[in-house]
């Protein structure tokens, strides 16, 4: 797990309260709006998603930034690759 | 005559309302023919998620919000819940003081009161003698730890039409979400969520001629919100629960056609409403409206008789096919000084003589010479019977 900071961030998703499956089905969504290059920064509360969007994003062909842990949140970026 | 030949005026609207021919016909196809799961993966599903998010968008076209921002309830009180638990509990601990007007609907009040419960303060606002709440009132009561206000669009009792945008504004200014109730205005009212600057929305489908089982909550966009039913990707995990597909095609298409009626119906029952007011109090002495004469409900006509028992007068009414209520229909059961009216100040004894009436586009102003025919007879008689009541007035003025 990458952990980073001050990473910048186009456009963010607010997934805070929602469960499984939610972030893995909102974030490919969004990202369609993004053009590629840039960022998507993802907030949520559910621990599941530190392994499940990295791999998403594996299998989906998306770049994984990294984590950064706020206060009642993690942040997580993906750069559009495709 | 016959029961069968009896006039019928139905006037208690608020309590309950006909689903609309067109929307009952909108709904139809999805008991049976278009039965599919939204969340399925297959093209029976897609097709019916595809309606379901038109719907959304007919709601969110009626109040001028995004499609995004509407979550489909199973009514306005769970609406209402949705709002106040869901806000409170994603800042849960962060800010312990609730504040809510002394005349919510239950599902407002109750919801508060549970935070009581959790060692949360409620604060209850106190309105004037016309129900209003008063804008440098909830200013001055606002505090840093304030976690959410609520302040219902309009009373369902006495009609009165609260200053939302003002209210909104105050709370906008300290950073306090703010949530409305606007189950009694919706359809008869225009209601415009920017132009309103709240955060949070509650309504539901009877007023606007959709069924009972459906209501929807507005939620600004970027408003974080603790779900209440957890569950599925339904509402974007944010209410779990298959998705009551014929309710809210019968919502959508109700929205629809409010969008397209509201001034209309709104003259029809503004002009409904005034006559009625102006005969009740011209023709029965001692009788008082209850509520603001201006900032009312289009279709809300509600008077304290002087020496009356209500529920008498409710059950003698409907006897000659006038259906009426005594104040909200849930609390009109429990047979207890409605809170509502002695928050505006009506003293007990009066209160006890509360009638609404709640009209709809279907009233007519045959079904007003209707109630006129038998409402100063009704009352007379009642007043004959009554201990309080002696050769044509009150024993004491209890007004």
């Amino acid at each position: 797990m990458k952990f980073i900071e001050n990473q910048k961030a186009d456009d963010t998703l607010d997934l805070v309260f929602r469960m499984c499956p939610i972030h893995l089905l909102e974030p490919g969504e969004r990202l369609e709006g993004l053009k590629r290059g840039q960022v998507l920064e993802i907030l949520t509360d559910y621990d599941g998603a530190l392994e499940d969007i990295p791999a998403w994003c594996a299998k989906s062909g998306q770049e994984f930034i990294g984590i950064k842990e706020d206060n009642d949140c993690y942040k997580l970026y993906i750069r559009k690759v495709k | 005559m016959k029961d069968s030949q009896k006039k019928i005026a139905y006037m208690d609207h608020a309590a309950a309302t006909p689903v609309k021919g067109p929307v009952l016909k909108a709904m139809l196809p999805y008991f049976d023919r278009d039965f599919a799961n939204p969340s399925t993966v297959y093209d029976l599903g897609f097709q019916v998620k595809r309606v379901v998010e038109e719907q959304r968008a007919k709601v969110a076209e009626l109040i001028g919000a995004d499609p995004e921002e509407i979550i489909f309830t199973s009514s306005g009180a769970e609406a209402n819940n949705l709002a106040i638990k869901g806000t409170i509990f994603s800042r849960f601990k962060k800010a312990k003081r609730i504040i809510v007007s002394a005349i919510e609907h239950h599902s407002v009040l109750n919801s508060a009161r549970f935070f009581e419960r959790l060692d949360y303060e409620v604060t209850f606002l106190p309105v004037d003698k016309y129900g209003l709440v008063d804008p440098e009132r909830l200013k001055k009561t606002l505090d840093q730890d304030t976690a959410l206000v609520s302040i219902m669009h309009g009373n369902n009792e006495v009609g009165t039409i609260e200053p939302i945008r003002e209210l909104a504004t105050v709370c906008r200014e300290h950073g306090v979400p703010f949530h409305t109730d606007a189950v009694a205005t919706i359809g008869s009212v225009e209601i415009d969520v920017h132009e309103m600057d709240v955060d949070l929305l509650s309504l539901s489908g009877p007023p606007l001629g959709a069924p009972k089982g459906i209501g929807a909550l507005y939620f600004r966009k970027n408003t974080r919100l603790m779900p209440l039913i957890h569950g599925g990707i339904q509402e974007r995990g944010r209410r779990g629960g298959t998705e009551n597909v014929p309710g809210i095609v019968g919502l959508g298409k109700a929205a629809e056609l409010a969008k397209s009626s509201m001034k209309k119906r709104a003259a029809h029952l503004t002009q409904l409403r005034d006559t009625l007011i102006a005969n009740v109090l011209e023709k029965i002495p001692h009788a008082y409206l209850t509520g603001h004469r201006e900032r009312r409900l289009p279709g809300h006509a509600s008077f304290c008789i002087e020496a009356i028992e209500g529920e008498a007068l409710i059950f003698m009414l409907s006897r000659n096919g006038i259906y009426v209520n005594t104040g909200s229909a849930c609390a009109s059961k429990a047979l207890k000084t409605s809170p509502v009216l002695v928050a505006l100040g009506i003293p007990a004894a009066l209160a006890q003589g509360s009638v609404v009436f709640s009209l709809e586009e279907t009233n007519t102003l045959d079904d007003i010479d209707h109630v006129m025919k038998h409402l100063p007879t009704v009352v007379e008689r009642l007043r004959a019977m009554s201990p309080i009541w002696k050769n044509g007035a009150p024993v004491a003025n209890m007004a």
